[in-house]
């Protein structure tokens, strides 16, 4: 197929866009697309990637299958349509809301879809451990003067080692 | 103090600059693209209640208070992006005296945290951003998934939220058309190098930016690694190349008519003194002649139109400012 825009080259970028529920589609060769402003595709921070990504969650959608329209996000009242007219997500909530459809195409743009890097702060205090039962406690501390005693013995400190070895027969008892 | 674009850093002969940029958002509030200018303004000054009273002293700058071209200025310095020059109302921006580290307030997230070091610097810089976002963090509830990381605007940001990227000066790939290859090559590797002043297959200047793609499943330091390793290589090529460039007389020649042409003429228009400024800094990096490369890296910047404009403190017409640039640019080569 040869570009749309130049007529000469071959056409090598596709471009799907869904607008208001229209789709159009157009397809160029790398130049004509460069001249178009769609080299910086996904290359973040970018700001003409929305259509491009629209079309991108508009695929995903429709693979998916079933849309309900009515679904809305409880802060800030973005629909999925929005979102896949703006190629942009409202809120945070939003993310939650739609998490199942927007799975496929985080797949599609990253290749992964589990976080590894930085977590904050309230995500990584470690949760309360449940108390220890008694038994545990003995443990911990019979390994605790167990690893004293093995000091001792390499200190050659025999009496320290006897002491010690006393102490944990009559915990283990 | 000086700007950090003065200093010249490690493998500053090919590397102008690393940026690392950290995306953002309150839990409490929609993303800035659905609130209105009140909220914005609140979201704003929420963030920089969290901001003061740390090591680092923020002067902080309403954005609808500039004039357009101090605003584009600003975007031209790479502190801002093009598009929080557009919509000021209710955006905010923070900035350190030596513009290293700069906070935009409400662009397509609340928070786009952005440090900035001259040369190859990826791990000085992103310690800087990281130890900021945690600060931050302390004070204020963040939007974050454990499973999908830090919630953006922009779904191709989440994850870590960060782009690192760094400025590269290839004008000998570039002459030898090796710019598209590798850019090829590098898109296989989960990065993207595009051009940093101006888009299309030949940018301005010869100077390229390359940063990192995917966010999602990757760590922080696994990224910059990444990054670091392909600049070096990219590094590596130029170098070479530069210096197959320079055994060619009729090349060489070029770089020292470029020089004379900077050192002499008395106007200058944006395109034609990026095209020259590009060939004297490769003699500078090559140690044809000695001009201090600070002096080159901060003539690029400060020759941008907006730049110009806003040091004058007026929207000059085109012909007055080439003739401004002219003046700048032999007086900085000559002195």
């Amino acid at each position: 197929m040869l570009c749309q825009n130049c007529g000469k080259r071959e056409a090598t970028t596709h471009i799907k866009r869904v607008v208001n529920g229209e789709t159009s589609e157009s397809h160029l060769c790398a130049e004509c697309a460069a001249s178009m402003g769609y080299t910086d595709v996904f290359s973040g921070w970018g700001m003409s990637l929305g259509d491009l990504l629209g079309g991108f969650l508009g695929e995903s959608t429709q693979a998916a299958g079933q849309i309900s329209p009515t679904l809305r996000c409880r802060k800030c009242g973005s629909s999925w349509q929005d979102i896949v007219r703006d190629g942009k997500v409202g809120c945070a909530d939003c993310y939650r809301t739609f998490y199942d459809r927007l799975v496929p195409t985080l797949q599609r743009i990253h290749g992964r879809i589990q976080h590894t890097g930085k977590t904050i702060a309230r995500e990584t205090e470690t949760p309360q451990k449940p108390e220890k039962s008694e038994a545990e406690l003995r443990e911990e501390k019979i390994a605790a003067l167990r690893a004293q005693m093995d000091e001792a013995v390499a200190a050659q400190d025999f009496e320290q080692a006897a002491k010690l070895r006393d102490e944990i027969r009559s915990l283990e008892a | 103090m000086n700007k950090w674009y003065i200093e010249k850093g490690e493998q500053g002969d090919i590397v102008l600059s690393t940026r690392v940029r950290l995306a953002r958002n309150l839990e409490a509030y929609p993303f800035p693209g659905k609130l209105d200018i009140q909220s914005k303004k609140k979201v704003c000054d929420e963030i920089c209640d969290a901001l003061r009273d740390t090591d680092d002293v923020f002067r902080r700058i309403d954005m609808a208070s500039l004039t357009r071209s101090q605003a584009v200025s600003l975007a031209e310095r790479h502190l801002i992006s093009p598009e929080f020059t557009t919509n000021r109302e209710g955006r905010a921006l923070l900035l350190t005296e030596d513009e290293s580290v700069s906070v935009m307030l409400c662009e397509e997230d609340h928070i786009r945290l952005q440090v900035m070091q001259a040369g190859l610097a990826l791990p000085q810089a992103y310690a800087i951003a990281d130890r900021i976002d945690s600060m931050l963090d302390s004070k204020l509830q963040y939007a974050y998934d454990p499973r999908i990381g830090f919630l953006t605007r922009c779904p191709t940001n989440l994850g870590t939220a960060m782009r690192a990227s760094v400025m590269l000066h290839l004008p000998a790939l570039n002459a030898a058309g090796r710019i598209s290859g590798l850019a090829a090559t590098v898109s296989k590797l989960g990065l993207v190098i595009r051009g940093a002043y101006g888009e299309g297959s030949s940018p301005r200047g010869s100077i390229f930016q390359l940063s990192n793609q995917i966010t999602l499943g990757i760590t922080e330091q696994a990224a910059i690694d990444n990054l670091q390793a392909i600049t070096l290589q990219i590094v590596a090529q130029e170098r070479a190349a530069q210096e197959r460039l320079l055994q060619n007389e009729t090349q060489a020649d070029k770089i020292w008519r470029a020089r004379g042409i900077l050192s002499s003429a008395r106007l200058l228009s944006g395109d034609e003194f990026m095209e020259l400024i590009s060939l004297v800094r490769m003699g500078v990096a090559r140690g044809l002649f000695e001009i201090p490369m600070e002096k080159i890296n901060e003539l690029i910047v400060r020759m941008q139109p907006a730049t110009i404009n806003a040091a004058g403190g007026q929207d000059f017409p085109p012909a007055k400012r080439d003739a401004l640039r002219a003046e700048a640019v032999r007086t900085a080569l000559l002195s």
